[in-house]
């Protein structure tokens, strides 16, 4: 045998040494430091519209933010879509003296890294998880949900289809938290509009790739309008395997959660017509151009997608209410933190001025758009047009509404 | 088992191995009882420069990989359906410890007791097969209650049960700390460890090992080896199901991971690592095994690459795994 089993051994010692010393380093800690961990999905169907993205927008917003009198430090993992994982991460970090967690896409993540921050006092940035339960039932004080939830894709994309016409619905939904919630309230939106549910089909996620069992079910169920709950590659797989099924004949596809990124992957010649709803889009107005002129270079030359965007926002808020409060009184308490950011007005490139609710809510506008046709798009990276803006006071579900423990009525 | 003994056989013939079989103390012998010293030493010491949580979780994958280990290395059974009894074990204590308030305790026996019963059912049908089929058959059956699992309404599908409340040992020590945990992890996996060596050093482990080398001989001196096998497979089902209930008390979460398919292959994986059939290899290739993933997450999607290498070069180089050619190295048995 060519390969010497002692060197191998003395490789094998050598790496698991180096491996055991490496990331121990990073424990070493200045007090006058703020280490902001950006967990998120960096290999799974999320990656594209989350991941390397999300870590981008968070290391502009610390070089936006600039220096202020303390360092900023940006880490990284990949939670794998998993909340045992992500709940492992946030854990080992908190303890090892990460003070905010930033993105969590995919919601049962997020709820479990919501219940560790609240434990351990840490602030909670979310910007990727879509569930409304993070600032309803399971709202934490140590939690700030920044860039869009369930309940502001349904009011925008779901009363807008009904509007057309559509008010039959068959649902293909993500068999996790996230599925659930935007399942649950696009169908409060749809049946107070008049309209009715004829079915759902849940599929395990992020198992599944092969959607056409789902689409027959879909077909056969004769609804006017098929709602995609679910998101990225798995909504762009749905809509791809529901032209080639023909089913974009029969009924109306409803993407309720899609982004630039997704649209680019499915091409416009597919997805031309689409509406969809967004917090933030590159080119919006000045203020997100600027921004895209910033990123764009680092961001494998691709302008930034809403949750990235909202990482962003995010971490620029935290770092401003840390240098109003003070570092040492920032890391002492996650709920002082996330106190003073609810208390100062935020004010960011990506989503404009805005405030932060009692339960956590960032509020801002949501944006509803259309997919342009291939002939309208002056450029790669043209694609949506502008149909409404629903204003920040009315884009997300009213305070009272979402019996939030942290809200006294 | 014809096939996979005589391949066994071969290999163990290939590069002999050998052994000084002298039992010294409590059945150890001299150099498995050092490694005993060297390991309770080290869980003793470790909690006050490692970071508990990952010790914890190293230990409860050590106790699963030796339950694993019990089954492959002393019955010669593979086992691929492992995860579903360290899961369902999880799943159950999380459940008793949140909606019924259990004692930790308590919890971890229940989730223990429903994964024998697991067992039992599994084992009953799949021990009446050799070999390949044998393994195949685990894996049916671990796979209906991976999809139980995604269904049921008391695991909470793909969120899994959050917020499990460690709770208090016997109702009166607050598990809150990591460090109280740690020890309460430690003792369980401890008692697991000595509870497996005792199993294997006792009559009846004697008869899984002549099971395992010539299973037609030992049915011909008069065992009923289904019998056999059966209890060996309880209870190794049962300490796999005590070692996800710890995890899942340890982590405040249970969920799908642990009952899906890749840790049965991941805790395959450790057992070989480590060294089929040694007391210790389990222990060892667990912690190799958890630490790559701790520490290097970092590196994301590679670390299933680097895993893969490992095994590739494991298999191909030392494949008595890490504590067998150590043992190899020193002739002892460890």
């Amino acid at each position: 045998m060519a390969i010497q089993r002692r060197d191998l051994l003395a490789a094998g010692a050598a790496a698991a040494t180096a491996s055991l010393a490496g990331p121990r380093s990073a424990r070493a800690q200045a007090a006058n430091t703020i280490r902001i961990g950006v967990i998120s999905d960096m290999s799974g169907p999320y990656r594209d519209t989350t991941g390397p993205g999300s870590v981008v927008l968070t290391q502009q917003a610390v070089q936006d933010f600039g220096a202020r009198g303390f360092a900023v430090e940006v880490l990284q993992a990949d939670h794998q879509n998993r909340p045992d994982v992500g709940a492992n991460i946030a854990r080992q970090w908190f303890d090892q003296g990460v003070d905010a967690v930033v993105d969590l896409p995919t919601s049962s993540v997020a709820l479990a890294v919501n219940q560790i921050a609240r434990e351990k006092n840490k602030v909670h940035l979310n910007s990727g998880a879509a569930t409304s339960d993070l600032t309803g039932p399971q709202c934490s004080p140590n939690t700030v949900h920044w860039t869009y939830d369930t309940y502001m894709l349904a009011k925008s994309t779901g009363a807008a289809i009904v509007k057309q016409g559509g008010n039959s619905w068959y649902f293909i939904t993500a068999d996790y938290a996230f599925g659930h919630a935007l399942e649950r309230d696009t169908s409060n939106f749809v049946r107070a509009q008049g309209g009715r549910i004829v079915g759902s089909a849940r599929y395990p996620f992020p198992a599944t790739t092969d959607f056409s069992a789902f689409l027959l079910q879909a077909q056969s169920s004769r609804a006017k309008v098929l709602g995609f709950a679910n998101a990225s590659t798995d909504t762009v797989n749905c809509i791809k395997g529901a032209r080639e099924f023909g089913l974009h004949r029969q009924m109306k596809l409803a993407a309720l959660l899609m982004g630039v990124v997704d649209i680019k992957s499915l091409g416009l010649e597919s997805g031309q017509g689409l509406l969809l709803t967004e917090a933030f889009y590159w080119d919006l107005n000045e203020r997100t151009r600027a921004l895209t002129q910033r990123v764009r270079a680092k961001n494998q030359d691709r302008p930034p997608a809403m949750v990235p965007a909202g990482c962003y926002g995010a971490v620029l808020h935290y770092l401003k209410a840390v240098a109003d409060m003070g570092v040492a009184a920032a890391r002492a308490s996650g709920v002082d933190a996330v106190g003073r950011m609810k208390a100062m007005p935020c004010d960011d490139d990506a989503f404009g001025p805005g405030t932060i609710r009692a339960d956590g809510r960032k509020i801002h506008p949501g944006y509803l758009f259309e997919v342009k046709a291939p002939g309208a798009s002056t450029n790669p990276w043209d694609l949506y047009k502008l149909v409404a803006t629903t204003p920040g006071d009315e884009a997300f579900r009213p305070l009272a509404e979402g019996q939030c423990p942290l809200v006294r009525s | 088992m014809p096939d996979t003994s005589i391949a066994a056989g071969a290999a163990a013939g290939a590069i002999p191995a050998p052994v000084k079989d002298d039992h010294g103390i409590w059945g150890f012998s001299r150099a498995q009882f050092g490694a005993l010293g060297l390991m309770i030493a080290f869980l003793a010491i470790s909690p006050f420069f490692l970071y508990p949580v990952f010790l914890m979780k190293l230990l409860c994958f050590a106790l699963f990989a030796c339950a694993f280990n019990l089954l492959i290395g002393y019955v010669g059974l593979l086992s691929f359906g492992h995860a579903a009894y360290f899961g369902m074990g999880g799943y159950i204590a999380g459940h008793v410890a949140k909606a019924w308030g259990m004692t930790p305790e308590l919890a971890i026996i229940t989730g223990g007791l429903v994964a024998a019963g697991l067992g039992a059912i599994a084992g009953w049908v799949a021990i009446r097969r050799q070999g390949i089929y044998f393994a195949m058959i685990t894996l049916a059956l671990a796979q209906m209650i991976y999809f139980f699992c995604v269904q049921a309404p008391f695991t909470g599908g793909e969120d899994g049960i959050q917020a499990i409340p460690r709770g208090k040992l016997f109702g009166l020590v607050s598990l809150d700390t990591d460090l109280t945990m740690y020890w309460v992890v430690a003792a369980v996996f401890l008692l697991g460890f000595l509870l497996i060596h005792r199993i294997i050093h006792s009559p009846y482990g004697m008869v899984l090992k002549s099971i395992k080398e010539n299973e037609p001989r030992s049915t011909s001196l008069g065992y009923r080896t289904d019998d056999y096998k059966l209890m060996a497979f309880i209870l190794s089902a049962s300490l796999a199901g005590v070692a996800g209930a710890t995890k899942s008390l340890v982590f405040g979460i249970a969920t799908l991971t642990d009952v899906h398919w890749s840790m049965s292959g991941e805790v395959v994986l450790m057992t070989l690592v480590g060294g089929l059939g040694t007391v210790f290899g389990p222990v060892i290739g667990a912690a190799v095994i958890v630490a790559m993933q701790n520490y290097l997450a970092e590196l994301g999607a590679w670390v299933t690459v680097i895993q893969g290498v490992i095994f590739v070069v494991c298999v191909l180089a030392f494949r008595r795994g890490i504590v067998g050619e150590i043992g190899n190295l020193l002739k002892v048995k460890l």
